[in-house]
C-alpha cells in the first residue's frame, strides 16, 4: 500500500512529528511504501539544519533525515509556509537575497502542488498535526 | 474512480485568524484546483466563523484572506458543506455567512450558491464519499 | 473509515465532532493526548461506552506507556495497539480522517 504522510506542527512543541515518523517507520518495517512525507503549516520547522535540541533528547530534523537517506524518501517543505517561517535553502536564498540557508539534509523546498500530487498517487494520505 | 480523479474534501474545524490554519488550508484548496480532482469542502466546528460575512481586519492589521473565499467558485471548487450543526451551536444562520456563487457551466452558466447547509448525517455521508480527506 | 483522535476530550472537541459525524461501524483510534479519553472513572466514560457500541475503538499503547497510564485502567472493549497496529488500521480501512 502506498501512504502519504502529511506533517502539520514543528519539532518538540507538537508530538505530530514523533507520530509521523514512528508510523512511517512502522509502515517501511511492514513493506509499504511511502509516496511522500510534505511539511506544511509550522511543520515546515522540521526541516532546518540549524535545530540543536539538548544532547539527551532525539534530534528530530536529524531523524528525518536519517531515514530518508535509508529509504529514498521525498521529504519535502511547502515553498509558502516555508517562506513564511524563515525556512530557505540555497536558491530561495538567492531569489529572495537573503544571507544564508537553512534547510536540512535529505529535505528540499518545493511546491503545494506536490501535497496534492502525493494525494493523488496515495492510497492513504495520514495527516498528523494539532 | 474513473480517469484517476479523486474525491478530496478539505475539512475546516478553525476560526480564521487565531491561527493560521484556514488561511494556509485555503492555500492548498486554490493550488489543488490546478489539479482537476473532484474537489469540496466542508465547515464544521468554528470552521464555519471562516465564512462569516463583514469580516474587517484593517484595525487588527492583519491580511483579509475572506474574499478570497468568492474566487472559489471560478476555481471550480463549488461544493462548499456547513454543518447546520455547527452553525446552530454557534447561534447562526445560512444569512451570516458570505453569499458565495459559482457559474453552473452546465446549465448555461446561471448563477448558483456554493454554499449547501447538510446536516451531520449528510455529512458523514458525503464524508464516505471521499477517497481523501484533509483536516485542518 | 478509521478515524483518528490526538486530543484530549477534557480539552478539545474533536472526540464530540468526531463522534457526530463517524458512521456506525467506523474504526476510531485514540492517539497522543487522545489516549486519555480511554480511561475509566473519568467524566467521558459513559460516552466512550455509548461510542463503544458503535465502532471499534483502539488506543495508541506507546502514547498510553508515555502518559503513565497502565492497560488496566482501560474502559474494557478498547483495544490497544501499536505503531505497526496503527498501520494496519490504515491500511484495512477505505479511507482515513484526522480530526487535528
Amino acid at each position: 500500500m502506498k501512504f502519504g504522510i502529511l506533517v502539520n506542527e514543528g519539532p518538540y512543541q507538537h508530538q505530530a512529528s514523533d507520530t509521523a515518523f514512528n508510523f512511517t517507520k512502522a509502515a517501511l518495517d511492514k513493506g509499504h511504501e511511502i509516496v511522500r512525507v510534505f511539511f506544511y503549516h509550522d511543520g515546515v520547522n522540521n526541516g532546518t539544519r540549524l535545530t540543536t535540541p539538548p544532547q539527551d533528547d532525539r534530534n528530530i530534523v536529524n531523524r528525518w533525515g536519517e531515514l530518508a537517506k535509508e529509504y529514498e524518501l521525498d521529504l519535502v517543505v511547502c515553498v509558502a509556509a516555508a517562506q513564511r517561517r524563515g525556512i530557505v535553502d540555497a536558491d530561495e536564498a538567492k531569489r529572495h537575497g537573503k544571507d544564508a540557508d537553512n534547510i536540512a539534509e535529505g529535505f528540499h523546498i518545493s511546491g503545494l502542488g506536490q501535497l496534492i500530487e502525493m494525494g493523488i498517487k496515495a492510497d492513504r494520505v495520514m495527516a498528523f498535526g494539532d | 474512480m474513473g480517469n484517476g480523479v479523486k474525491k478530496f474534501m478539505y475539512v475546516n474545524r478553525r476560526a480564521p485568524y487565531g491561527t493560521i490554519y484556514a488561511l494556509e488550508g485555503l492555500e492548498v484548496v486554490l493550488i489543488g484546483a490546478a489539479f482537476d480532482q473532484d474537489v469540496c469542502m466542508a465547515f464544521v466546528d468554528d470552521g464555519v466563523f471562516q465564512l462569516q460575512k463583514g469580516q474587517d481586519t484593517a484595525e487588527s492589521n492583519m491580511k483579509n484572506f475572506s474574499p478570497t473565499y468568492r474566487a472559489l467558485g471560478d476555481y471550480d471548487v463549488n461544493k462548499l458543506y456547513v454543518e447546520k450543526e455547527s452553525l446552530e451551536q454557534r447561534g447562526m444562520s445560512e444569512d451570516d455567512l458570505l453569499a458565495l456563487t459559482y457559474e453552473d457551466e452546465d446549465d448555461d452558466y446561471k448563477e448558483k450558491p456554493s454554499i449547501r447547509i447538510v446536516n451531520r448525517e449528510e455529512l458523514a455521508d458525503l464524508m464516505e464519499q471521499q477517497d481523501i480527506i484533509l483536516n485542518y | 473509515m478509521l478515524h483518528t483522535v490526538n486530543k484530549s476530550p477534557f480539552e478539545k472537541n474533536s472526540l464530540d465532532t468526531c463522534l457526530r459525524l463517524a458512521k456506525s461501524g467506523s474504526e476510531i483510534l485514540l492517539l497522543e493526548d487522545g489516549v486519555y479519553a480511554a480511561v475509566k472513572g473519568t467524566v467521558v466514560e459513559q460516552k466512550m461506552l455509548q461510542a463503544l457500541s458503535d465502532y471499534s475503538v483502539y488506543a495508541l499503547g506507546p502514547d498510553l506507556k508515555a502518559r503513565g497510564i497502565e492497560e488496566d485502567r482501560l474502559i474494557d472493549g478498547i483495544e490497544v495497539v501499536g505503531y505497526d497496529g496503527f498501520v494496519d488500521l490504515a491500511a484495512s480501512s477505505d479511507r482515513v480522517q484526522s480530526w487535528l
